[in-house]
Parts: structure tokens; sequence; C-alpha cells
């Protein structure tokens, strides 16, 4: 089998991971060394594949042979598919001469589990330590630990790859027992627990001399599936909170279940994948990670899944009129925060420039303020923008016209008399 | 009586504008450059550049903010329509109203350099990922079209990235080039440059990245629109995996591509302190590389949506 046809499997393969990062790493350049991870504070995307994803990192599984029988899985050992296995050299190879080309902004390297969790861990470490080693490769590496394997080589493989990553896979326990037999919860959450423990010693040892070796400097992410049980939003993001506070991960990701298998446990093969709610997912996330908004916010018993008219923000401001309107000129960073149609860019330049002088509702566009949505919530100077007058089904209608896909009107009962 | 000022173009020539309008005790109505000369009503004014007026300019910025000086280098890199007018407002009103003048992001005289920069600075990070090397001879070769100028800009990450290579990146719009060869840069103008047919090894590393690229997006969740969005078309021109087939085709053997290195002597000894707007002394052109049979127009080839 040629490099092209192992290149086409192994990345057909490892599609549906969601993580595509190349944040939380800065690492200069070298000399006698190929690479670094400087542009890393933001991100680099280097290209977008057809389905609007960005594409940072070169993300191939080391083989997609499996021993595993993971329902929802395309690689799991029931399904009938073309196999293939990269010899360490070759991805090594791979990897630099796309990086030379910038194409890639590094590897990510998963794995499917071959033979033994250990065994494909083995493989995979060989893999990253002949990069760092005789290629001389400084540039950003993700690598997934594969559940189950022995601590010591979770340790190995943290220090050479920038960001580690534990799949959850599934939102709940019994999710994972009907369709992924083989994990258990804990196979899961140890390696997870490990890998923060020893970022925090490497960051300590850090402090104390300064080539202590650095334990996956940009931290750790994990990825769950959407869609394929029936867990509900409440819960998925409650567990994303979790996860931030306990394990301190730097990003939890979301998949939309592509159904790629028949199974009578799964949904069937024609169900869109939930876009939508995957979507509205990663704005609660983004609300979690920057806005702070907790999750009990977001989400009650009343109203477990996310409304799918309007987004997270602008549903949680449409339950709280008390809080509003809030005054532009005064307003503390935390509170502005919370306008729909204001965000972390526009919070901090409001801030800047309204030592300069009072704002108003012209200037508030110029700084990046969305206007379609934060005009039923503030006030510049008391006063709001002129001719704006609304009530609450107004509003709503409003923002749902601002998110551009604007569902049929339902039918209104017109008063006669 | 409105005058026009004309000026040879460089960042310090405009400086000097600003200087000079000053000592005229006016404001200059437009500003003209080399090739935009056109016949024009109003009265023209040459301006010749002295470097110790510009110093003398960028110092006065400097004192009042460093934020600034920063804010005018790089608006001059910006394609802002009436680019020089903009900086002018901008300059004016922080020599007359000192660093303050910073916060009020909205104001007629600040808002448009701040539009245009953001601008810029979008571009220049778009592009980091964006820009495509090919190998010739152990150089990486490389060409965009960007609207700003962004070489200066994008300078610093590509020769950090690839501190150990040689390479060469070529701004179609500007028509200049950005060479760095062993901790060594320089940016100059040059005015025809065109990629040679690749080797086998290149063309095969071509091939297999579109491979990827095809290979990873997930059909069920196929949506252009969103990829338009976060990559725009102007840019797939350049970019491997939008190319026309017989750009993954390798020359035929024997006429493999030869690439004439830059010689060192052109390139700056001391990159750090090299001034970001300085003309550097022209390399020589690679002229050895052949011409492929067609320039690599800007559209696009339409990828496969899905494996």
């Amino acid at each position: 089998m040629d490099l092209m046809d192992k290149l086409t499997i192994l990345a057909d393969a490892a599609k549906y991971d969601a993580a595509c990062t190349s944040s939380g790493a800065k690492r200069g350049s070298r000399k006698g060394y190929i690479g670094n991870t400087s542009s890393a504070v933001a991100g680099c995307c280097h290209t977008f594949s057809a389905d609007g994803r960005c594409v940072t990192l070169l993300k191939v599984l080391m083989t997609n042979c499996c021993v595993y029988d993971c329902q929802y899985c395309v690689n799991r050992c029931s399904n009938d598919t073309r196999r293939a296995v990269f010899t360490p050299e070759e991805l090594a190879e791979l990897t630099i001469q796309f990086y030379r080309r910038n194409y890639i902004e590094g590897l990510f390297l998963s794995s499917g589990v071959l033979r033994s969790p250990d065994y494909t861990m083995e493989r995979m470490i060989r893999c990253l330590e002949l990069l760092r080693g005789p290629c001389r490769f400084n540039g950003y590496i993700h690598a997934k630990a594969i559940p189950g394997s022995s601590p010591e080589l979770v340790e190995r493989l943290g220090l050479l790859a920038d960001r580690l990553s534990v799949n959850i896979e599934l939102p709940s326990e019994r999710g994972l027992q009907t369709l992924a037999p083989n994990k258990t919860r804990q196979s899961i959450l140890r390696p997870m627990g490990q890998i923060r423990d020893r970022s925090e010693e490497s960051r300590e040892a850090l402090v104390k001399y300064r080539h202590a070796p650095k334990f996956a400097p940009a931290g750790q992410s994990t990825q769950m599936i959407v869609g394929a049980t029936a867990d509900t939003d409440r819960h998925i993001l409650h567990l994303t909170q979790g996860l931030y506070r306990k394990y301190r991960l730097k990003r939890v990701f979301f998949s939309a279940y592509v159904p790629v298998v028949e199974n009578s446990l799964l949904p069937s093969l024609d169900t869109k994948p939930p876009l939508l709610r995957e979507h509205r997912l990663y704005q609660a996330d983004w609300l979690l990670r920057f806005y702070g908004f907790q999750a009990e916010e977001l989400l009650d018993d009343d109203n477990p899944n996310f409304n799918p008219l309007v987004d997270p923000k602008c549903n949680w401001a449409l339950r709280h009129p008390e809080f509003f309107p809030v005054e532009v000129n005064r307003a503390p960073y935390e509170t502005l925060l919370r306008v729909p149609g204001i965000g972390v860019t526009s919070a901090r330049r409001i801030l800047y420039a309204r030592r300069g002088g009072t704002l108003y509702h012209e200037d508030l566009r110029k700084l990046g303020v969305v206007m379609k949505r934060a005009q039923y919530f503030i006030t510049c100077k008391g006063k709001i923008i002129d001719n704006l007058h609304f009530s609450q089904d107004s509003v709503l209608r409003g923002l749902i016209a601002a998110e551009g896909r604007l569902p049929a009107p339902e039918m209104e009962q017109l008063s006669l008399f | 009586m409105e005058t026009i000022y004309r000026y040879d173009g460089s960042f310090e020539g405009f400086l000097c504008c600003v200087f000079d309008s000053y000592v005229y005790r006016e404001v200059p109505a437009a500003f003209q450059s080399g090739e935009d000369i056109a016949p024009t009503l109003f009265e023209v004014r040459w301006i010749e550049t002295d470097p110790s007026h510009a110093r003398r300019v960028l110092a006065g910025i400097e004192k009042r903010s460093a934020y600034a000086r920063e804010l005018v280098e790089k608006g001059f890199l910006t394609c802002a329509d009436d680019r020089e007018g903009i900086l002018y407002r901008f300059i004016r009103a922080l020599l007359a109203e000192g660093g303050a003048l910073l916060c009020r992001l909205s104001d007629e005289a600040v808002h448009p350099l701040l539009k245009a920069v953001r601008h810029l600075e979008g571009e220049v990070h778009l592009l980091k990922g964006f820009v495509r090397f090919s190998e010739f001879s152990g150089v990486l070769v490389g060409e965009i079209q960007p609207k700003n100028r962004v070489l200066p800009l994008l300078r610093g990450h590509f020769c950090s990235r690839f501190y150990n290579e040689s390479l060469i990146l070529y701004d179609r719009t500007h028509r200049e080039a950005l060479f760095y060869r062993e901790g060594k840069w320089c940016i100059s103008p040059l005015d025809h440059f065109e990629m040679a047919r690749p080797e086998e090894r290149e063309a095969q590393f071509r091939r297999l990245w579109k491979r990827f690229y095809d290979t990873i997006a997930i059909r069920e969740r196929y949506n252009p629109k969103c990829r338009r969005t976060q990559m725009p078309m102007r840019y797939w021109g350049t970019m491997t995996e939008f190319q026309k087939e017989d750009y993954f085709v390798p020359a035929e053997k024997g006429a493999a591509a030869q690439l004439n290195a830059v010689p060192p002597s052109s390139l700056n000894a001391n990159p750090v302190k090299q001034n970001l707007f300085a003309a550097a002394p022209a390399p020589g052109a690679p002229a050895g590389i052949p011409a492929p049979e067609k320039p690599r127009g800007s559209a696009p080839s339409g990828p496969g949506s899905a494996p």
C-alpha cells in the first residue's frame, strides 16, 4: 500500500475528531530545529475544508485497526472497511514536509487500538520521539492518550506533545455502557486526572528550574458526541462545566453525531447530524469560558434544551428583563458582557473608549457592537435608541430575525373588536 | 488655493509631506505618488524627501504615544482608499490633542485608521496560515496576492518559523518579494516572478496535501458558505489545494527547475535594526525559474466536497 492510500484511509478515519486547534503553547524557534508554535496565541488556521471546519493540524490516525467495538465508530472492529497503519518514519516525514510547505501548524495524532492500548501508545510515542529527536521538529503536536494505557506511557506522551486529549466520547456513563462496551468512565477519567496533576507539577517545577521538562504545556482537551444518545443539553452543559472546573481542561469539543453505521441502538442512518444543536452548545461553551456565565443560569429543569430560534445569550436576556437596560457609559465589564450583541472585544473597546468621552448609539456601531441585538438592551446616557418601540414579543421576533434564518411566522389571532 | 502634495511614495516621503504642510501652513487637498499621477486643476507641490524631517515627525508622534506610531506605520501599509488622507488627519489631530485622542475610538480622525489597520492585521493573520510554499532545490518559494502590503508584517513570522530554511515569498499585488536566508532578510521590488514547474518529489507532496484536504471534509456537513466566510475566495488562487490538475504534474526529467539563490550581499546583515520601511537594495531576481505553461489564475478549481 503506498503513502497516498494510507493517508487517504487514515485521514478519512480521523475526520470525525473535532479538535483542531494550535493555541496555548508559546515556543520560539531554535537554531537547528524546524518551526515554532509562536503563532499560537490566537491559533492559526491553514485552510478550511468543504464543511467549513478549520484545518490546522495534520489530523490522522496512527492506524484505524481497532480491537474495540464501539457502536458509533467507523473504525470499530466489526465494520468492514479498509485498514492501514502508518510506520512512525512515514508519518514523521510527512509531517515535516507538510509543515515546511506551510500546509499545517503541526500534527494531531490519534489512533485505533492496535493489539492493546499500551502497544498502540508505544507506536505513537515512537513517531513523536522521531519527530522531536532526529527530525528536529519544534512545531505543535496534539496527541490523544488512549484510554486504558499505562500511566508511564501517558507520562512519556505528555513530555513530547504540546496538548493531550482523552475523549470522553459520550455524555453519560449509561451511553458509554451501551455503545462503547470496552471503555469505562474510569478508564477515561483516570488519564485525565493524571494529565491535570502532571501539568500542574510541571508548571510548579518550571517556576523553580528554568529548564524543567514541560508536560503538555498547552493543557488538555476532550470531545463528546452529541445526538447519539438521549442526553439533554442541560446535562451536557453541566458536564462541560464540571470538566472545566475539576480537570482544568482548555477546551471541550462537541461533535454532532453523523450516522455512519446501522444499529438498533443508534439514530437511524438517514438522521441529519444535529448541527444547530452543536452550534448552540458551542455558543454556551463560549459563555462559560469567556463571559462569566454559569451552566445553571443558561438551562434549568424547565428548559432542559436550548431554544433553536435564538442563541443562548439572547435567550438568557429575554428571561431576565429585570437585568436590563444596561447603561453603556457606567456599567462594569461583567455587566456589559451580558448584553446580547456585545462581545469580549467590543466590551473592552467600550471600557477604553468611554475614558475619552460619553458614548452614544452611533459610536457603538463603530466599536463593533451588533446593534440589531444590543439596541433592545442598552441605554446611552439614559436614552434608548431613537424611534425604537418594542414589546417582549417584538424583541423576540427582532432577535430571531437577527439570527438570519427566520422560520415561517406562526399564525396570529387577529382581534376583530 | 488648495494644493496637492506629490511625493516619492515612501513612508519617509509621506512624513515629509506632513512636515511641509506645517511649514507652509496649509492642509493638502490630496496626496499623489508614483504612478497615480493624473492631470489636475489644483496646484501641485512636489515634496522632497528629507530623512531628518521624517525623523522629526515620527519622533513627535512617538512622544504622544508609542501605539500611535505603530498605527501610523501599519496604516501606511494598508490598502484603504485615501490612505494618506486618513493618516494625515490622524497625525494632525494627534499632534494637536496628544495621546488622549486614541481613546476616542469612534472619532472621525481615528476610526478610519483603526478600521484600515484592522483590515490589514486580519489579512496578515489569515495569510500566516494560507501561504503555501513549494520546494525548489532546497529553497521554499511561495506567492500571495493580498490587498494590503503584508510582507513587512509576515516577515517576522516566517523568518522565525523557518529559521534554518531559505525562502522567497512574492507579493503579486505590490510586486515585491521577501528573501530570507541564514538569519538575513530583505524585502525588495521585483517586477516579474513566475514559479517553475515542480520536481517529482514536490509534486507528490502537493498531491498528498490535496488528497488530505479533500478527504478531511465530512460530506454530511457540507457547508460552502461557511468555508467562504472563513476563507474568502480571493485567497484560493495561490493555495495548493485549489489548483488545477496540471499544478500537480511534475516537470519533464532533465528540465528540472534551477533556482539562482539570492546573493547574500543583498541581504541585510542586521535584521533586527532594519527599518521596516527602508528601501532595501534589489537582489538578483530568481531568473532561473522557468515559467509554467500558464500563470496560475485566481479562479478556484472547485475541489470535491467530500471523499
